[in-house]
C-alpha cells in the first residue's frame, strides 16, 4: 500500500505539493508514481527563474523502463529545481515525500486556489480508482 | 487476461508486477529491476520463460528440412544436443523470427528442437508447418514444457543442485551451447544475458518446486525487465525491436548467423540476400553508447555523418551506469553522432557490441 501522507496536497496526475514556511511551494511526485515507475535512472528538474503555466511540462523523470513528464499543478515561477537528483535520481524512489523532492515555485495566491488541488484522502480515492 | 504459465500464482505471491508480453501475463519485475539485473550479473537469477514457444521435430528429414528453412546451417551441428542460433527468413530475406536449435535433444523420436519466441508463435508454427509438409516431418509443440533460464557466474552450480546426484557431473560438463536429457529434464547451456548459465525445460508441474529449490540457493527472482536489461547490455537482439519481417539479417547485426556457404543450399530468402552478400547491406545495426545525461529509447532519430538512423533498443545499463542502444544507421557511419532525445540533440557515440559479458564491461567510456 503506498503512503499518501496527511499533510500534503496532491494532484490527480499523481504529484505532491507541500506548503514551505516562507510560503513557496515544493513539488514532486506520489509513493504511488515512483512505485509505478519502478527504478528511476534520470530525472531532470527546472532551472530557477523558469516562469511556467498550470500543466506545462517542467520535469522529467525516467525509469529503466520509460520517460514520464511531470506537470506544473499551476502557474508560476520556479524558483530551485532539486540539485540532488541529477547525481541520484534513485532519491526519488528512496524518499519521495522528503529530499526525493523535484522543485519550488513560488505561486500567487488566485494561481494556487484555482488549481483546485487534492486533499489526502482525495488522492486516495483517485489511487483506488486507478487500482493501486 | 493474458494467456499465463506454470509459474503465474507463484510470480503474484512473490509480489511481482505483471504486465502483457506478447498476449502473456509476465512478471516484468519482483523487487526492483536495477537489483535483479544485477543479481543476475554477479551471481545467480532465475526468468520464467515459460512462454517461449517450444517445437520438436520429428522424421528422417528433419535436417534437410532445418536446411531449408533456416538461414544457418543445422550441418554445423555436429553432436547431439548442440545448439545453433539462427533466423528464420522469409523470401524477400525478411526475418519471420530468430530461435535456437538443438540438435538430438534426447527425447525419443525427436530429431530436433527449435525455441521460437512467444510473440511470433502463431505465425511460426504456421510457417513452419508449411514448410515441414513436402518433407514429411512431424511438427509438435511442446505445451507441456515449463522454462527456466537460470542466468549468472553462479547459475550452473546452483542450478544443477535441481538435478539427480548422478547427473550434475554431466550438467555441469555440458560445453557452451550444448544441450542433454536428464530424466525428464532438457538442460542447455545457452541463455539470453550474456551469462554463463542453464535453460531448463521441464515438465510443467515441476517448475514451482524447481523455482522455490532456486530461491532456497540464494537465486534471484529476476522478471522480463532485467532480462532487456542484460540481453541489451550483451548486445543481443529482440525480435520485434531490432529485426522484423521488413529487415534482414545483414542489417540487423546477424551476418555472422547467415551460412552463405556451401553456396548449394537453397535456405529460404537466400536469393534475396545474394545481391546484400556481394555489395554489402546499405544499413547496419551498430551500438550506441550516450555521452551525456538521458537515456536512449527506441525510435528516437540518430544523426550520423553517412546519414539518418534510427534507435531500435534503448535502454539505462545498470553495469555501465550509461545509456546504451542499438541502432541502424546508414552503412559507413562511425564515431561520435547526435541522438534526439526528448527534442534535444544529445551526443553519442557508436560502438560495437557487446556492452557487457561475463560481468564485465566491454567498451570504453
Amino acid at each position: 500500500m503506498s503512503q499518501v501522507p496527511a499533510d500534503l496536497k496532491y494532484t490527480a496526475s499523481h504529484e505532491w505539493i507541500r506548503t514551505l514556511a516562507d510560503g513557496t511551494l515544493e513539488i514532486g511526485i506520489t509513493d504511488h508514481a515512483q512505485h509505478s515507475l519502478g527504478d528511476l535512472v534520470f530525472v531532470e528538474v527546472p532551472q530557477a527563474g523558469r516562469q511556467v503555466k498550470a500543466g506545462e511540462s517542467c520535469a522529467v523523470v525516467e525509469s529503466v523502463k520509460a520517460a514520464s513528464d511531470v506537470y506544473a499543478p499551476f502557474a508560476g515561477e520556479v524558483i530551485a529545481g532539486n540539485p540532488a537528483l541529477a547525481d541520484a535520481p534513485e532519491t526519488v524512489n528512496s524518499d519521495c515525500y522528503g529530499a526525493g523532492w523535484l522543485y519550488r515555485m513560488r505561486v500567487a495566491a488566485e494561481a494556487l486556489a484555482a488549481a483546485g488541488l487534492l486533499s489526502a484522502a482525495q488522492y486516495q480515492k483517485v489511487q483506488d480508482a486507478e487500482g493501486g | 487476461m493474458g494467456r499465463r504459465t506454470p509459474l503465474f500464482a507463484l510470480h503474484e505471491s512473490l509480489g511481482a508486477r505483471i504486465v502483457d508480453f506478447g498476449g502473456w501475463d509476465m512478471p516484468v519485475q519482483y523487487t526492483s529491476q536495477i537489483a535483479e539485473h544485477h543479481a543476475v550479473r554477479r551471481a545467480a537469477g532465475v526468468f520464467d520463460v515459460s512462454h517461449m514457444c517450444v517445437v520438436d521435430l520429428a522424421g528422417e528429414r528433419s535436417g534437410e528440412l532445418l536446411r531449408h528453412l533456416l538461414a544457418n546451417d543445422v550441418a554445423r551441428l555436429q553432436t547431439p544436443g548442440k545448439a545453433l542460433y539462427s533466423c528464420m527468413l522469409n523470401e524477400s530475406g525478411g526475418v519471420i523470427d530468430d530461435l535456437i536449435v538443438y540438435r538430438d535433444p534426447g527425447v525419443p523420436g525427436v530429431a530436433y528442437r527449435m525455441v521460437v519466441n512467444a510473440g511470433t508463435r502463431d505465425k511460426d508454427l504456421a510457417w513452419i508447418g508449411a514448410q515441414a509438409r513436402p518433407f514429411d516431418v512431424g511438427v509438435r509443440e511442446r505445451t507441456d514444457l515449463a522454462m527456466l533460464a537460470v542466468q549468472g557466474p553462479q547459475a550452473r552450480e546452483r542450478a544443477v543442485q535441481l538435478l539427480r546426484t548422478q547427473d550434475e557431473a554431466a550438467a555441469l560438463a555440458l560445453g557452451s551451447f550444448s544441450g542433454a536429457q536428464f530424466g525428464e529434464w532438457f538442460v542447455a547451456r545457452t541463455g539470453y544475458t550474456g551469462e554463463d548459465g542453464f535453460e531448463i525445460m521441464m515438465p510443467a508441474a515441476d517448475a514451482v518446486p524447481a523455482w522455490r529449490k532456486l530461491n532456497s540457493l540464494g537465486v534471484t527472482s529476476c522478471g522480463l525487465g532485467a532480462r532487456d536489461t542484460l540481453r541489451l547490455e550483451a548486445g543481443m537482439n529482440l525480435y520485434g525491436n531490432d529485426m522484423d519481417e521488413t529487415t534482414q539479417p545483414f542489417e540487423s547485426g546477424l551476418a555472422w548467423t547467415v551460412a552463405m556457404q556451401p553456396a548449394q543450399r537453397q535456405f529460404i530468402g537466400r536469393a534475396a540476400l545474394e545481391p546484400l552478400a556481394r555489395a554489402g547491406s546499405p544499413r547496419q545495426l551498430v551500438g550506441l553508447l550516450l555521452l551525456e545525461r538521458g537515456v536512449l529509447r527506441g525510435h528516437q532519430r540518430v544523426a550520423t555523418s553517412a546519414g539518418a538512423g534510427e534507435i531500435t533498443s534503448g535502454t539505462y545499463s545498470p553495469t555501465l551506469e550509461r545509456s546504451i542502444a542499438l541502432a541502424r544507421v546508414p552503412a559507413g557511419a562511425g564515431g561520435d553522432v547526435q541522438v534526439e532525445v526528448r527534442g534535444k540533440p544529445l551526443a553519442a557515440r557508436i560502438l560495437k557490441p557487446p556492452f557487457v559479458r561475463n560481468g564485465a564491461a566491454r567498451i570504453a567510456l
